[in-house]
């Protein structure tokens, strides 16, 4: 390859994630298809769509869960799953980028053996080489931070699916990540329990994390939102920021979405 | 001096080959539960040509009555040669035994892992390795706690087999008092005793290991 300078390597720093010309299937159905999306660092961008609209598929490319077949993707300007000379990422070298990105499912996914406490602190110890002392204090931070605090001490089969999902929250975080994935946070919980997480979210949002997330959640996506994608098949065929997208989408089949999801 | 009372008198005999049976039990039990582990830790991920290997293994031993594995180690290696003595071929068969036991074992719950847990561990950077030993690991042995100690069980009484290869053990003690002093009930019930004892006190130590687990929501004991 040749020697083409900084450029080559390094994207503009205000940068959080970018996407370009993404392309996946599973066997011969194609979820994504060139796709090309820019998350600039301190925004929110939510994706909607419909069920089947591969936008849970565009999230878990982020970090690499889903491997695409084409197009590239840069985590605060570095390349994840590919090196530089265009070669499968070494599994070490996979979960250094990997811990770059914070990801917080549908299911919560906490480790049921680790109390609370130590489920925030098990990757900054083990992954991130952190002292015990200093993850530690960080985990009851942000378990401050999602009102977990209480809960340290708890394992995970005792608490509510939205506490569950607040600590999972704090995990992401204590790996100080450029970016949060949020894959559907409240789609597993009860009615009632959605707003304390969405809650938090919001939070987060106010103190500048970049986040992108996947959500059915049309009101708190208008609210929490820079940016609003929607995905299609695959494609995206609207990208706005929230104000023109609840209100004046130009496409007709974002506007049908949204009258059916009022 | 009635049967009892020889016994009594033979009870070093009883008490060294207590000691060795237990020795013999320590050691091939722990290295069976370490085989059992670096197995599982094979078996993670794709099919390819060792997983399908080491499952042929892990049947093939598990088909295999453990006498028959103990003769061969003991008798059959010296053709190869390679020369154990009793000792060390009676453990080794132990732990290669029941170390596939155990991998059979942890490998029917890996199966019904939340995959999940695995994804979060990656997303949070975890290598296959760290993943394993901190995460998945823990969760399996917690979980297969009861069918472990059934194992030890097993494991405990398979060591009288190797009265069989001269291996001098518990067994082999009462049955060369039995045969001095042709006492063959009295020195059998104290052995049985024994076996009973050791096993009752490991089936209260992994009860008791299920407070651990039950306070983690992993069983309803």
């Amino acid at each position: 390859m040749p020697e083409t300078g900084l450029e080559f390597s390094k994207e503009p720093t205000e940068v959080a994630v970018s996407i370009r010309n993404l392309s996946k299937s599973f066997n011969d159905v194609e979820v994504l298809r060139d796709v090309n999306l820019e998350v600039k660092k301190g925004d929110v961008v939510t994706i909607l769509g419909s069920s089947g609209s591969g936008k849970s598929t565009l999230l878990r490319c982020i970090n690499w869960l889903e491997q695409p077949e084409r197009g590239s993707i840069h985590i605060a300007g570095e390349r994840i799953g590919v090196t530089d000379e265009g070669r499968a990422m070494s599994v070490k070298a996979l979960a250094r980028v990997r811990a770059k990105t914070g990801m917080v499912f549908q299911s919560f996914n906490l480790w049921p053996h680790l109390n609370v406490l130590h489920n925030v602190t098990e990757a900054p110890i083990h992954v991130l080489g952190k002292s015990r002392h200093e993850a530690e204090a960080h985990a009851r931070e942000l378990l401050d931070k999602v009102g977990m605090s209480h809960k340290a001490d708890a394992y995970p089969n005792t608490l509510s699916g939205g506490q569950k999902q607040r600590v999972a929250i704090a995990r992401a975080l204590a790996m100080q990540p450029e970016v949060m994935l949020f894959d559907e946070p409240t789609s597993a919980l009860d009615p009632e329990l959605v707003g304390e997480v969405l809650a938090v979210i919001k939070s987060l949002s106010a103190e500048g994390y970049t986040m992108v997330i996947v959500t059915h959640e049309m009101s708190f996506a208008r609210s929490v939102s820079d940016q609003v994608v929607f995905l299609e098949k695959g494609l995206i065929i609207e990208q706005a920021d929230p104000e023109t997208f609840f209100t004046n989408a130009s496409t007709e089949r974002v506007r049908k979405f949204l009258e059916r999801n009022k | 001096m009635n049967n009892w009372q020889i016994l009594w008198q033979a009870r070093d005999q009883f008490w060294s080959g207590f000691l060795s049976t237990m020795t013999i039990f320590g050691v091939s039990i722990s290295a069976a539960f370490v085989i059992g582990c670096v197995m599982l830790y094979l078996l993670e991920g794709s099919r390819s040509r060792t997983t399908i290997l080491l499952r042929i293994f892990i049947d093939g031993m598990r088909m295999l009555p453990f006498l028959i594995l103990a003769y061969l180690l003991y008798y059959g290696l010296p053709s190869l040669g390679i020369r154990l003595n009793a000792w060390w071929s009676g453990v080794g068969a132990l732990a290669a035994y029941h170390g596939c036991y155990f991998a059979e074992i942890f490998r029917g719950t890996r199966l019904t892992f939340p995959p999940g847990q695995v994804e979060a561990a990656k997303a949070h950077g975890f290598t296959k390795g760290k993943m394993f030993l901190r995460l998945i690991l823990p969760q399996i042995i917690m979980q297969t706690r009861p069918l472990l100690g059934n194992q030890l069980i097993y494991a405990l009484k398979d060591t009288a087999f190797l009265v069989i290869i001269t291996v001098q053990e518990l067994t082999a003690a009462a049955n060369s008092l039995s045969g001095t002093y042709f006492i063959p009930t009295e020195a059998f019930i104290v052995v049985i005793g024994c076996y009973w004892a050791v096993s009752i006190v490991m089936e209260v130590i992994i009860k008791q290991c299920g407070r651990f687990s039950t306070k983690r929501g992993f069983d309803n004991a």
